[in-house]
């Protein structure tokens, strides 16, 4: 059974169609890249698995459990929506660090606020408090050392290059070990020098079988790491397939011209 | 003669003070209330709340004191408030629809971003805005709210139209007495306050000053 299964997914911004009739799944530890130009819906596609945009048709499954489904409103309800986007985590293009915390407290927040949640008036909680965090501190410790930055963790985010800021990111996103983690451009924000080190990672997390969903513009990055390729235009999946052969030997013709287009502005 | 004069301003000073400390303790949350009403997402109570915001900001201080103190009386034969009642009402509807507008402008200066990195981590909106944005916001507002504060302080000359008795009307019944120079030794009392405050902002600036 697929990690992932994405069910004829559909998404209008008013009168525009961004996404028609999506479908794609995606097997526990394969990387699938998602490559396309700007506005071909691969980012909005992105949103609308991590719940940060609603689908206006299509199903979400997870591991079986329909995390989504547009025809039922029973699963869409906005305490059960926090759960299930536990599932997914997210990195965004532009890191989106909360700049008043180092980087370990990036990486630990969200895991401490979900350990303490209906805790607060239990006894003993305060006294197993401690334990707790320092567990939450040494796995935090650990990622950011997993991301070459064991010696930035009291940095705050102004303190540190896009790169570093992006691997306290994807950090942060596995802090909480999602099923299937999600890149949104992940270097597309970053200065040519700086994306071999967020992409070095990416490529390490794809070795260790982290399940992946990434949108990027980095064409040699994709056929290299993914196991799968979509290619997206206008809202819609051209061609799908292996990652070698979506690249190397594209079937559709609009696939062709895009990575023709691609390699000339190289 | 100084020093008796020196002690009748002092007294006036207090009035000032006292108006201008429980102007900021109602207001400061008076304000976040009117800005949350701005930024509803029900468009007939933006508007209300645009439109009261309008007149209050586009209307003279003096004008208000003057209405709240004589409107009830005069439109509907009421009670007169107390004066201090008065000047202190007037000023907290006055000073909230300012701050509002700064708290709005420090919310929405906060970039979405935040919110969704939040959301995707499985943080409660509440969590959110007091673990991530809130101070975010109060970062973005200091230096524009160390403005309202100092402003603040001087308006309180203001309430003598209904003669509360602050500091400048101590220092203008020396008139009477043919001495002038207690009018401007006031000054003296407003730069001073005036300089501890600008102490204590440059003081939070700083303590905020670690992230950016």
């Amino acid at each position: 059974m697929p990690i992932l299964e994405v069910r004829n997914i559909e998404k209008h911004f008013g009168p525009t169609r961004v996404l028609e009739d999506i479908s794609f799944d995606l097997e526990q530890g394969q990387a699938l890249a998602i490559i396309g130009s700007s506005g071909s819906g691969k980012t909005t596609l992105l949103r609308c698995l991590n719940f940060l945009e609603s689908p206006d048709a299509g199903q979400i499954v997870v591991n079986g459990e329909t995390l989504f489904d547009a025809a039922d409103p029973a699963t869409q309800k906005e305490a059960e929506v926090r759960r299930k986007r536990l599932h997914f985590g997210l990195v965004f293009q532009s890191f989106n660090l909360f700049p008043q915390y180092t980087a370990l407290q990036n990486v630990m927040l969200a895991k401490q606020l979900l350990a303490a949640e209906g805790q607060k008036n239990r006894p003993g909680w305060k006294a197993r408090r401690k334990e707790v965090n320092a567990g939450i501190e040494a796995e935090a410790r650990q990622l950011l050392a997993r991301m070459g930055l064991a010696d930035r963790a009291e940095h705050y985010p102004h303190q540190l290059s896009g790169g570093q800021q992006q691997r306290v990111a994807i950090a942060r996103a596995l802090a909480l070990h999602p099923d299937i983690l999600c890149f949104d451009e992940p270097t597309s924000a970053l200065d040519p020098e700086l994306t071999g080190e967020v992409l070095k990672v990416i490529r390490s997390l794809a070795e260790q079988k982290t399940t992946m969903i990434i949108v990027t513009h980095e064409m040699a990055f994709a056929r290299d790491v993914a196991d799968q390729i979509i290619f997206m235009d206008g809202g819609v999946i051209v061609e799908q397939g292996p990652a070698r052969q979506v690249i190397e030997r594209p079937r559709e013709e609009r696939t062709k011209q895009f990575l023709a287009r691609y390699a000339q502005e190289r | 003669m100084l020093l008796t004069v020196t002690l009748t301003l002092l007294e006036g000073l207090g009035v000032t003070l006292e108006l201008f400390a429980l102007t900021l303790l109602l207001a400061l949350p008076l304000g976040l209330i009117i800005a949350l009403g701005a930024m509803s997402r029900l468009a007939p109570l933006r508007w209300a709340v645009g439109g009261v915001v309008w007149v209050i900001r586009g209307t003279p201080l003096m004008i208000q004191i003057l209405i709240v103190f004589y409107g009830p009386g005069l439109l509907f034969d009421l009670p007169l408030l107390p004066r201090f009642g008065a000047a202190l009402l007037s000023f907290v509807i006055n000073y909230a629809c300012y701050f509002s507008e700064i708290y709005r402008g420090g919310i929405q200066s906060i970039p979405r971003g935040q919110y969704e990195a939040g959301e995707v981590l499985g943080m409660t909106k509440s969590q959110i805005f007091f673990r991530v944005t809130l101070l975010q916001v109060v970062k973005r507002i200091v230096p524009p709210m160390g403005n309202e504060f100092i402003t603040l302080v001087k308006d309180t000359a203001l309430v003598r139209v209904i003669s509360v008795y602050e500091i400048i009307w101590m220092g203008e019944s020396y008139i009477k007495k043919g001495m002038i120079w207690p009018l401007f030794y006031t000054a003296v009392f407003y730069l001073a306050v005036n300089g501890i405050l600008t102490l204590a902002f440059r003081w939070a600036e700083k303590k905020l000053d670690y992230f950016r």
